[in-house]
């Protein structure tokens, strides 16, 4: 008997193909699973059974017209930062409890076209600021693997809900790593497109030069097809890049032999690894070298110098984006304040949490004049010689890979009194953000029981590359997205 | 105050103790010479995308309304915004 809900999309569409099961059989037994598994991993915030009726029944009635398309019939999960019509979407915080936006962003609309189903919405870290959801504005997601620690975040919601088979796909934002940290320390695959390829149009803005929209999955076939669904020119978005969105799939398929893989010497022994992180490393390393890859030293000089300029320029784009949280449109208010400076005071002081206070204040400070070109400019000069590290870097290879994390899942609680701590585990997937690359988290291991991810980067718009190398390593090894074993 | 963020008494020496050590590990940018470096805001090229000049359906009043925490006669109501003299 096949578990319905430890498939991935690609064999979950031959079984909806085949009618050996209907998309309202593949609802019931997510939801079912959800009953009995979420209340210890607490992925979701809410569910929209209100939307999966209906669409489970469209894609049933379109499959029996054999008249399906890529997804579907396939159910997804949204992280709490991308708008849906009419479904609260709270961006992790209480100061947009009970929002309902007029409108849907463009690549859950994109998807909905292509037939998925949406389950519900997942939790995050309030405004995708964190790297362990232990920010959310409402209660902290648990690992799947071990309940005790923290899924990673931002996205934290949608890597557990597709680590528990509690969803066969979900989607992420990613800023400085929020795909890729939580896919890595919740064993499943997540990927951040080049800056530009899928429209943020519908996205609650963090920082708006670096946030990207894209999918956790059980697969890279998988991620490769959510990917190409979502891609491509949307005018609502003016940074949204005018290529074709189905270009990420060129040629993917197509083994490692005779590519260069470079190893950034500054991310391989980056400070704080983890021993059984990097075994797992040089294990997957070798096995790309065994497929015919041939792998060579790199170097990203300006790697130590990538937290502190992300650490401005986010904060900075951060502060600009959440001074629309006035209590005035949309959310918590204080209206019936005596003035309008104390009802945005009083607004703002109920409805955000700490970690908004800090990075608001960091950004508020660093955009301030006589701050600003000591601060703001000086970290965008920066941006430019990490952009070039990777620009010469790819010179010497096609791709780049490393840990996308330095260390496994780490305890609830470890590093919510450390700001800085918390910071660190980015350090790998932040200069990806910083360059506009695309870049993938594949599992490759375990260690202490608890799951491994390569990162793979590629250049701009190498989506394809970035693909083909996840794609090698996960056939050659066997290492495969698996559903949590627990409960 | 410039952000409005209405922090309590204790609260700011709380948070500028966690600052501090933050913007301490930002100091090391002033480490590199960048004086003749050109700063990057926007990561990926393009050039101003622009469309025909045709309008097209906004949001409805009644949509723009639907969230607002206090609405009168079509409006988003908010507090006195000038003192009384």
């Amino acid at each position: 008997m096949i578990d319905l809900t430890e498939l991935t999309i690609k064999d979950a569409a031959r079984l909806l193909r085949l009618g050996s099961v209907s998309a309202a059989d593949l609802v019931t037994a997510h939801v079912e699973r959800i009953e009995r598994l979420d209340r210890h991993v607490k992925a979701f915030l809410r569910f929209t059974p209100e939307l999966w009726e209906r669409q489970a029944e469209e894609a049933d009635r379109k499959l029996r017209a054999g008249d399906a398309g890529p997804l579907t019939g396939i159910p997804m999960a949204v992280k709490d930062v991308l708008c849906v019509r009419g479904v609260e979407t709270t961006a992790g915080s209480q100061i947009l409890r009970g929002f309902k936006p007029p409108y849907t962003g463009t690549a859950v609309s994109r998807l909905f076209e292509a037939g998925a189903l949406m389950l519900g919405v997942t939790n995050c870290d309030e405004f995708a600021l964190g790297s362990s959801t232990e920010n959310s504005g409402y209660f902290p997601t648990h690992n799947p693997w071990d309940v005790d620690r923290v899924p990673g975040g931002s996205s934290g919601g949608s890597a557990a809900a597709v680590a528990a088979g509690e969803a066969i796909f979900a989607l992420g934002t990613d800023t400085g790593g929020s795909i890729r940290q939580p896919a890595a320390l919740c064993g499943v695959v997540g990927m951040k497109p080049t800056y530009g390829r899928v429209s943020r149009y519908g996205l609650i803005a963090f920082a708006s030069s670096l946030d990207q929209i894209g999918p956790f999955t059980r697969s890279v076939d998988d991620a490769a097809l959510v990917l190409s669904v979502m891609a491509g020119n949307d005018p609502l978005d003016a940074t949204s890049s005018e290529r074709s969105g189905g270009e990420v799939l060129n040629n993917y398929g197509a083994g490692v032999k005779g590519m260069r893989l470079g190893v950034p010497r500054e991310y391989y022994d980056v400070q704080g690894i983890e021993p059984g992180v990097k075994a797992a490393i040089d294990q997957a390393i070798k096995v790309l070298r065994d497929q015919g890859a041939e792998i060579v030293d790199v170097s990203l000089p300006h790697t130590d110098y990538g937290l502190a300029a992300y650490y401005i320029i986010a904060p900075a784009e951060c502060s600009s984006n959440l001074a629309r949280f006035d209590g005035v449109r949309y959310g918590m208010s204080e209206v019936d304040a005596p003035n309008i400076t104390e009802a945005y005071m009083r607004t703002r002081r109920k409805g955000f949490g700490a970690e908004v206070r800090r990075r608001v204040m960091l950004g508020t400070y660093a955009l301030s004049s006589g701050y600003y070109d000591a601060y703001y400019l000086k970290a965008q000069k920066v941006r430019t010689l990490i952009k070039r590290d990777f620009d010469q870097a790819f010179e010497r290879c096609d791709a780049v890979i490393s840990a996308t994390s330095p260390t496994v899942a780490f305890p609830l609680g470890a590093k919510t009194q450390d700001p800085l701590s918390m910071y660190l585990c980015d350090v790998l997937t932040l200069g990806g953000n910083l360059a506009g690359l695309p870049g993938i988290s594949v599992p490759c291991g375990m260690s202490e029981g608890l799951p491994v991810g390569l990162q793979v980067l590629g250049p701009q718009w190498g989506e394809n590359l970035v693909l083909r190398v996840a794609r090698a390593y996960e056939q050659a090894s066997g290492v495969k997205a698996e559903v949590a074993s627990f409960a | 105050m410039l952000a409005r963020l209405g922090l309590e008494p204790g609260e700011e020496e709380f948070y500028s103790e966690q600052l501090s050590s933050i913007l301490e590990h930002i100091d090391r940018l002033q480490q590199l010479d960048t004086e003749t470096i050109a700063p990057t805001a926007q990561v990926v090229e393009v050039s101003n995308p622009l469309r025909e000049d045709v309008p097209r359906p906004g949001l409805t009043q009644e949509d723009a309304l639907a969230n607002a925490p206090a609405a009168v006669n079509g409006m988003f109501r908010v507090p006195s915004i000038q003192e009384e003299t």
